[in-house]
């Protein structure tokens, strides 16, 4: 399977992402935010970071990159597509996800070991959690406060769409403590925390047994593997 | 040059942790009056030919689309500066 990781000027965590998807058993690629190419690829990572400096809006800018017309239509078509942080951020402005992100409710960037808990295991990429799976995972931002209206709200939590929450510590004032949220389909999911800083023992966020160990994020990446094996 | 302003602001539901700031600040200074600050955005679009209404409607789909995210701003005004509010210095 090969995995395109978009690389967007700004971009922090494209060469990160890339070597979760090695660790998990695909083959990544680098994909360009200024090509209109996918080069074939099977699923889509869009990394963290601050795209073209998170001018106008964090991921504003970067929605309307030239790539992103060749991942709208992918992902409305099906295919696999993950947004980290920065990511999740660039499919809420290009409204494949629901919601909305705005500054920190306490304005000051954080970065912490993140608690969660898996509410859906149905989608593309968390087909290998157990349904309520608690998992750790690095969480790092500055505009990682999730918002929606009333009515999406309803809608989302309804559908089942709300595919992680931030346990113990809401980190960001996010509504409802949603920290990730899927379309329909559950092909497109986005979070704010980082599953990629999460797969190699020794370099993951610590664990009550041992310091590092945490590899809770590379299930995510073994999830899409899975869907598209059995696709 | 004829200048085109747009004004976004944060929808009026939503907390917004800048204003909110700088209502503690102006508190802090003994200013106590202001109950609430919110904290918008003012673009200003310079053009060099004339502004019509077909220009001005133009800025607005554009507003709606890229310069505000409707999920959470409002784009309030999209109008034509008058020369006298544009900065000093830079026209005339």
């Amino acid at each position: 399977m090969r995995i395109g990781v978009i690389t967007f000027p700004g971009s922090l965590d494209d060469r990160d992402a890339q070597r979760a998807i090695r660790l998990a058993g695909a083959e990544p690629v680098a994909l360009w935010h200024g090509d209109h190419d996918l080069h074939g690829v099977d699923a889509i990572v869009l990394p963290g970071g601050f795209s073209y400096g998170d001018y106008l809006r964090a991921g504003a800018i970067a929605s309307h990159a030239p790539i992103m017309a060749e991942v709208i239509d992918a992902a409305n078509a099906g295919m696999p597509v993950l947004g980290i942080c920065n990511g999740f951020q660039m499919l809420a402005e290009a409204r494949l996800l629901p919601g909305a992100h705005t500054r920190n409710a306490h304005q000051q960037f954080i970065r912490r070991d993140q608690k969660l808990r898996v509410e859906n295991n149905r989608t593309a990429w968390t087909n290998q959690f157990a349904e309520g799976a608690e998992i750790v995972i690095p969480l790092k931002n500055a505009d990682g406060r999730f918002v929606a209206d009333a009515e999406t709200m309803a809608r989302i939590e309804g559908n089942g769409q709300v595919v992680f929450r931030y346990l113990d510590v809401n980190p960001n004032g996010s509504m409802n403590d949603i920290a990730g949220v899927s379309n329909e389909r559950g092909n497109v999911v986005g979070l704010m925390p980082h599953p990629e800083h999460a797969t190699e023992a020794g370099f993951g966020p610590n664990m009550p047994d041992a310091m590092r160990s945490g590899t809770d994020g590379l299930r995510f990446f073994t999830s899409v593997i899975a869907a598209f094996a059995r696709s | 040059m004829p200048t085109i302003v747009v004004e976004v602001m944060p929808k009026a539901e939503l907390l917004d942790p800048q204003g909110k700031a700088v209502v503690g600040a102006l508190a802090r200074l003994g200013k106590n009056e202001f109950r609430d600050v919110r904290i918008g955005k003012r673009f200003e679009l310079t053009v060099d030919g004339p502004v019509d209404d077909a220009l001005l409607a133009e800025v607005h789909a554009i507003a709606e689309d890229m310069l505000a995210n409707t999920v959470i701003e409002d784009v309030v005004s999209v109008h034509q500066a008058a020369i006298e509010t544009v900065v000093a210095g830079e026209t005339h």
